[in-house]
């Protein structure tokens, strides 16, 4: 799906510029997108070494395990292949904790541990698993109760009520999320 | 809001450090090993974004999506759909940085009160960009086959746009 989308991606937008004479934009793509990759590595390399510092301590005092129990009843159910009281479920809590403050940067480390969790109960290591699956649609909903960079955005261009867009943001995400969830149990019947 | 939310990492922190110490494990060498782990990561990470970003930075600049809503324009007069916020609704799920770039467009150009910049800001502000988090979660544990993950995430970002659009009338 990914190799489909990536050749398209690449060709169609390869032979548009061509076709219009700016191969000099497609030049300065092809050779500048290392380098933005490489910024975007080099702004999330020191947020996440922190954030897997301060979740080891969690990890091995067993605090993680505890907040994973107190909040596994309702995650089950969403994600009925976890095992009861699986370090997994702990991190899945604490990466759309981190979310709902709108914490992206802290919310990825989580969701990464989360991942790599989950690849452990993950019989066929190169095929996603259906509670990945979940999870990752929880996350493309991006379910916040601050959106902060667009708050910040239309302050920089001086709206008169630069918060009023954060009620309608919650209700529409979580409704999406609702949504989402229900598009992915049915994908889930379909495939198994 | 703004103050639970400055205070939560803060909070976190201290928590969980604390908790470590009540438990008597050894928290700084327990930091130390966790950190340890972020550089493998971040080199399990760069590939997957490196292709990912090369294909999407290529056909994002290309400008085939003007030409695309152009053509588009009719179908979504005719259902009553603002033209105005179909390039953020499209951009939204492949890329994070160039959906902030066409709201700042359309923040400087109708300015940020604007009923279409509300409803553009709702639209980027409910979703995240799906194909990222696809290429970072799945390509840094090395999953290749991703069964219907796109699929499932890009429907829920549709579900998106077509509640922001029914929803904002309600509010402004």
């Amino acid at each position: 799906m990914i190799n489909k989308l990536w050749i398209f991606f690449i060709v169609v937008g390869s032979l548009y510029l061509i076709f219009n004479g700016k191969a000099d934009v497609l030049n300065s793509q092809i050779l500048s997108s290392g380098k933005t990759t490489l910024d975007l590595i080099i702004q999330i390399f020191p947020l996440l070494a922190i954030w897997l510092g301060i979740m080891n301590i969690a990890k091995q005092s067993g605090l993680l395990e505890k907040a994973s129990n107190f909040i596994s009843p309702f995650l089950s159910k969403i994600f009925p292949e976890i095992p009861k009281g699986h370090e997994s479920l702990g991190l899945i809590s604490s990466n759309i904790i981190a979310n709902l403050f709108g914490l992206g940067n802290a919310a990825t480390p989580f969701g990464l541990k989360a991942m790599e969790s989950l690849q452990k109960l993950n019989k066929e290591k190169e095929t996603a698993s259906r509670s990945m699956i979940t999870f990752l649609v929880i996350n493309t909903c991006g379910v916040t109760l601050v959106p902060t960079t667009i708050i910040s955005l239309r302050m920089m261009h001086d709206s008169t009520d630069p918060t009023s867009i954060v009620v309608p943001c919650i209700i529409v995400s979580f409704v999406s999320l609702i949504i989402g969830l229900i598009i992915d149990r049915l994908f889930a019947r379909r495939y198994k | 809001m703004k103050l639970i939310s400055n205070l939560f990492i803060p909070l976190l922190v201290l928590v969980v450090i604390l908790y470590g110490a009540k438990k008597k494990i050894n928290v700084y060498d327990s930091f130390v090993d966790g950190a340890k782990e972020g550089l493998p990561m971040v080199l399990n990470m760069f590939p997957p974004l490196l292709a990912m970003i090369f294909g999407i930075n290529i056909f994002t600049n290309s400008g085939l999506i003007n030409e695309v809503f152009t053509f588009l324009k009719p179908l979504f007069l005719l259902i009553h759909v603002p033209l105005e916020i179909l390039p953020i609704a499209v951009m939204r799920p492949l890329s994070g940085s160039f959906g902030l770039a066409l709201l700042n467009d359309m923040f400087t150009t109708y300015g940020a009160d604007n009923y279409l910049s509300i409803m553009a800001s709702i639209i980027q502000g409910s979703s995240d960009t799906t194909l990222y988090i696809i290429t970072l979660y799945f390509g840094t544990i090395g999953i290749k086959k991703i069964k219907y993950a796109l699929w499932a995430g890009l429907l829920a970002d549709l579900a998106t746009v077509i509640l922001s659009l029914i929803i904002v009338p309600l509010f402004f």
